[in-house]
């Protein structure tokens, strides 16, 4: 398994590398794919083919289709492909390189210095084994989780909801509003009056057929 | 002959198991065109494609020549690498999920214990090929579908999963041999009744399927995503949906009722009968059902199926409890 385990950690590495490097929006996303995949087969490699089966069914399945769907909404062309190679100057990316690279080396010490043998075994961990310690001793933190994602769904909820009553309101109030002007300057018409009624008319109008 | 020790034998076969089942699989998904085309025209009173070979049997041939021969071509203001690499994911991502049906008690190819699991990962993955051959392609047409196409498969894969977590209990094992094993004599679908509506609708949604060939939809979007495509990769979009119907035969065969398990026959025929069914049943559903609107297919899908598998859920974790509270 331990050549599964290297193989497949340099290749999340390498396709993350990309991911960084990648002027392309698109190809970005794809290296970010295969990174996903790859960190997937580095879980099947240390025995737990569950977490990889959810790390390719979460996040390559459902949040990367996601990233790639609104990436081909935004219509990025050539600007954007600039813009990025403008982003990757050497000027900008070798100050905080420097940095991770000690940390890397402090890292890469740690690991050769210290006794970490026997992390990488035939053992497997299955699915029961993952539901009971996410159930017995994690039980809050899922709980938390839990709470934590549904008030997120609330939020989302009221951000998407179609607002059939606030547009309503928003239309009355707005209509009140023009009615106590045209009431206060029936004394003295202006002629500019009636496109401005119309400007403040539309908006309303188009928001309560969407 | 001191190679030949019992764990080369054991490797070969399996090998040739391997390949058996990638043959039958893919031939069946092409003959299925021929056969859908058939049937299709038998429900709707039509004589359908009938001049080539007896009984119309060798339009196969035709249509593959066709396929074969056709000029391969890329538009020029495509983006290559998308374009080539879609096909490709439609048909390996679905031949790859066959690896973890178990076909007889001695024959299948993965004998994995994170089976559906699997099969669910495979899945997603597949919706790259859809979304990416949109994308690719630089059209209207292509971007719309590919676009309907993801939001589809994304709201269906949520309780598609769902859906078959019921069984998962039940069994207590994500293994798909375990799952056949454990329903000798009872099958599924009966106390997993409203698991088995579900799954059917968001397989039929996740292989684009009439009703919910919403991405194709030829009348509005000319053929949606692959409307670029032409010969062989085309071809590979084309039998990689009837591998797709193939499979969620199958599935549903393996999961809901009994996988090879029935009287008299030997395992091989009732797998392949069973199976036979529900292809049938996927195309008379073609021949008989008009499209929805996409909105409504959308609402269906989070409005009334999902709430439908977390109740269903909620009750088999419930009666599980009842009925053996140590487990």
């Amino acid at each position: 398994m331990e050549v599964a385990f290297y193989l497949s950690a340099l290749v999340a590495v390498a396709a993350t590398f990309r991911v960084i490097t990648s002027t392309h929006p698109v190809h970005a996303l794809l290296y970010l794919i295969v990174s996903l995949i790859g960190v997937a087969m580095v879980f099947f490699a240390l025995g737990a083919p569950f977490a990889g089966a959810l790390e390719i069914i979460v996040y390559a399945g459902a949040i990367m289709v996601l990233f790639v769907f609104v990436v081909m909404m935004l219509n990025l062309g050539e600007s954007a492909v600039e813009q990025e190679r403008a982003w990757l100057a050497p000027t900008l990316w070798r100050g905080p390189a420097v940095l991770a690279g000690v940390l890397l080396l402090v890292m890469l010490v740690t690991l050769v210095g210290g006794d970490f043998d026997g992390i990488i075994s035939g053992e497997t961990l299955t699915a029961k084994m993952v539901g009971i310690t996410l159930f017995g001793p994690y039980m809050v933190v899922v709980e938390l989780a839990a709470m934590l994602l549904l008030a997120a769904l609330v939020a989302a909820s009221h951000l998407g909801r179609s607002d059939a009553q606030g547009e309503a309101d928003l239309a009355r109030e707005r209509q009140r509003e023009r009615a106590e002007v045209t009431a206060s300057r029936n004394t003295a018409p202006v002629p500019e009056e009636t496109p401005l009624t119309d400007g403040a008319e539309q908006p309303t109008g188009r928001g309560g057929s969407a | 002959m001191s190679w030949w020790t019992p764990q080369v034998e054991a490797t070969l076969f399996a090998m040739f198991q391997a390949v058996v089942i990638l043959l039958a699989v893919v031939l069946a998904g092409a003959l299925l065109s021929m056969f859908e085309r058939r049937l299709l025209a038998l429900w709707q009173d039509r004589h359908g494609p009938n001049r080539v070979g007896p009984l119309g049997l060798f339009q196969i041939v035709a249509d593959m020549l066709k396929i074969f021969f056709k000029e391969d071509w890329i538009p020029p203001f495509a983006d290559r690498t998308f374009f080539v690499l879609a096909p490709g994911i439609a048909m390996a991502s679905l031949l790859l999920s066959f690896m973890v049906i178990p076909i007889t008690p001695g024959w299948g190819i993965a004998d994995l214990n994170i089976g559906i699991l699997f099969f669910f990962a495979m899945a997603g993955i597949n919706v790259y090929a859809v979304l990416f051959a949109g994308w690719a392609s630089s059209n209207k047409y292509a971007l719309l579908g590919a676009l309907r196409a993801s939001a589809q498969t994304l709201s269906y894969e949520v309780f598609m999963g769902l859906a078959l977590m019921g069984i998962v209990a039940m069994t207590g094992s994500f293994n798909m041999r375990d799952i056949v094993n454990a329903q000798e004599g009872f099958w599924n679908v009966i106390p997993q009744f409203f698991g088995f509506c579900t799954f059917v609708v968001a397989a039929i949604a996740v292989t684009h399927r009439h009703p919910f060939d919403q991405p194709e939809a030829e009348q509005e979007l000319a053929d949606g995503y692959h409307v670029e495509y032409s010969g062989m990769k085309w071809g590979m979009f084309f039998v990689g949906e009837y591998v797709g119907i193939v499979l969620v035969s199958a599935l549903l065969v393996t999961l809901f009722f009994g996988g090879w398990h029935g009287p008299l026959l030997p395992p091989i025929v009732w797998f392949l009968l069973k199976t036979g069914f529900f292809v049938l049943l996927f195309v008379l559903l073609r021949a008989a059902l008009p499209r929805p609107r996409y909105d409504k297919v959308m609402s269906f899908g989070w409005k009334v199926c999902l709430p439908l598998t977390l109740i269903n859920l909620l009750v088999t974790g419930a009666v599980i409890l009842l009925i053996d509270p140590a487990a």
